[in-house]
């Protein structure tokens, strides 16, 4: 193969050009705007429940789905509450009727009657989102619906839902359903038009026994942050890697 | 080239171009990455601003305390204290303005919530004053006797 030195020279200098294109999408950042790239939020929120305060009464519920719009009668709720009655031998009953909306009024668990003396402890376990760090459901998203906020909540986009459901199976947790009215998923968010303009979430306010509570992760002067990084608290399937951020304190090993 | 081999490459290339153009319609300016990480922040910008402007329903004993002091002063000196209005008043937006009267509950599984007797050892709400709805003056609604912003006060 011969090569002249003009076709060289014209080889070279396009050559070079055309490599330097994709340099051009680079830009240089000022200080200030790098500084505002790398800084983290100044929020990261989080969720505390207290079983051993929780009586399953279910008024979180009920006020969750009449401050969210979940139809109130359809079987779908973005939070609710089981209850574990363990008896003496070694069985776990659970039931959640209606996801707890209307509290647990009777001591029969699926129409099955339980001695109370056969009893050996019960409780009950209000649940939610967790906002994981690693969320699931955000990851399988074909179309980038869902996502997590810079303060750490995992959103749904209602207007670019496409209702395929990915994200309902992937939820280890089971927090995700499909919204009857709207056609999409749907999830609890920590009632994020509440945290966002300094109010607690619906569950936590209308809690009459302080088992849910809401926390910023990033505010040292937090007190419910102040007992999560100071207690002994626990957090649900860890072992998925998902870093659910709503701690338990005490969480019994029954609880799946 | 052979036509028979140009004319389905060009029809290929020319879909991709519609799509490329349609997509710069319809895929709206915010959508991107928001964030540090594709996998997590790739999302419609202004979807955040949606749902902070969602509106809120319940909203709390201190938007009661206005009109009704009275009976807000008398619930907070009672055991009943922690309990908010809207549990059993309904949600307080659009009221008075839009809805005049709350839908007041003043069914008795309202207050078998808590009251209703469940023997669980290690659960807090065996410490509740609890009755079995079964046995305890069954037609009755519990308001009849008691008063919910003070149960201390027996009407009867």
């Amino acid at each position: 193969m011969s090569c002249s030195r003009r076709d060289f020279l014209q080889k070279a200098v396009g050559g070079t050009l055309v490599s330097a294109l994709p340099l051009s999408a680079f830009t240089l950042l000022t200080v200030d705007e790098a500084r505002a790239i790398v800084a983290e939020s100044k929020t990261r929120w989080a969720f505390l429940v207290d079983t051993r305060e929780c009586v399953g009464c279910g008024l979180c519920v009920k006020a969750c789905k009449n401050e969210n719009e979940i139809p109130y009668d359809a079987p779908v709720t973005r939070t609710w509450v089981e209850r574990y009655v363990v008896t003496k031998d070694g069985e776990t009953h659970i039931d959640s009727p209606l996801g707890g909306r209307d509290g647990f009024i009777s001591d029969k668990i699926r129409d099955e009657e339980i001695d109370p003396d056969d009893i050996t402890k019960a409780f009950f376990v209000p649940k939610l989102c967790n906002q994981c760090d690693n969320p699931a459901c955000v990851q399988v998203c074909p179309v980038g619906a869902t996502y997590q906020t810079e303060d750490g909540v995992v959103l749904v986009d209602r207007k670019w839902c496409i209702g395929c459901g990915y994200c309902i199976m992937a939820c280890p947790y089971g927090v995700r359903f499909f919204h009857p009215v709207h056609k999409v998923a749907d999830k609890c968010n920590f009632c994020y038009h509440r945290i966002s303009n300094g109010r607690d979430p619906a569950c936590v306010e209308n809690c009459p026994f302080g088992a849910r509570k809401i926390a910023n992760l990033r505010d040292p002067d937090d007190p419910v942050t102040k007992i999560i990084t100071t207690e002994r608290v626990s957090v649900l399937k860890d072992e998925y890697g998902t870093k659910p951020h709503v701690f338990y304190l005490g969480l019994d090993a029954n609880v799946r | 080239m052979k036509w028979h081999v140009l004319r389905p490459l060009w029809l290929a290339i020319g879909l991709i171009a519609a799509i490329l153009v349609a997509r710069q319609f319809m895929v709206p300016d915010d959508f991107g990455v928001h964030g540090d990480s594709f996998t997590y922040n790739y999302h419609r910008l202004s979807n955040v601003q949606e749902w902070k402007d969602f509106p809120a329903k319940y909203l709390g004993r201190e938007s009661c305390i206005e009109c009704h002091e009275e009976n807000f002063q008398k619930n907070q000196a009672s055991p009943h204290a922690p309990i908010e209005c809207e549990n059993c008043h309904g949600p307080g937006a659009g009221h008075p303005d839009d809805i005049e009267y709350l839908p007041l509950n003043t069914t008795r599984e309202l207050c078998l919530r808590c009251h209703e007797s469940l023997e669980y050892p290690s659960s807090r709400r065996a410490d509740l004053p609890n009755i079995r709805n079964r046995t305890h003056k069954r037609r009755r609604e519990c308001i009849s006797c008691h008063n919910p912003h003070d149960p201390r006060e027996d009407d009867e």
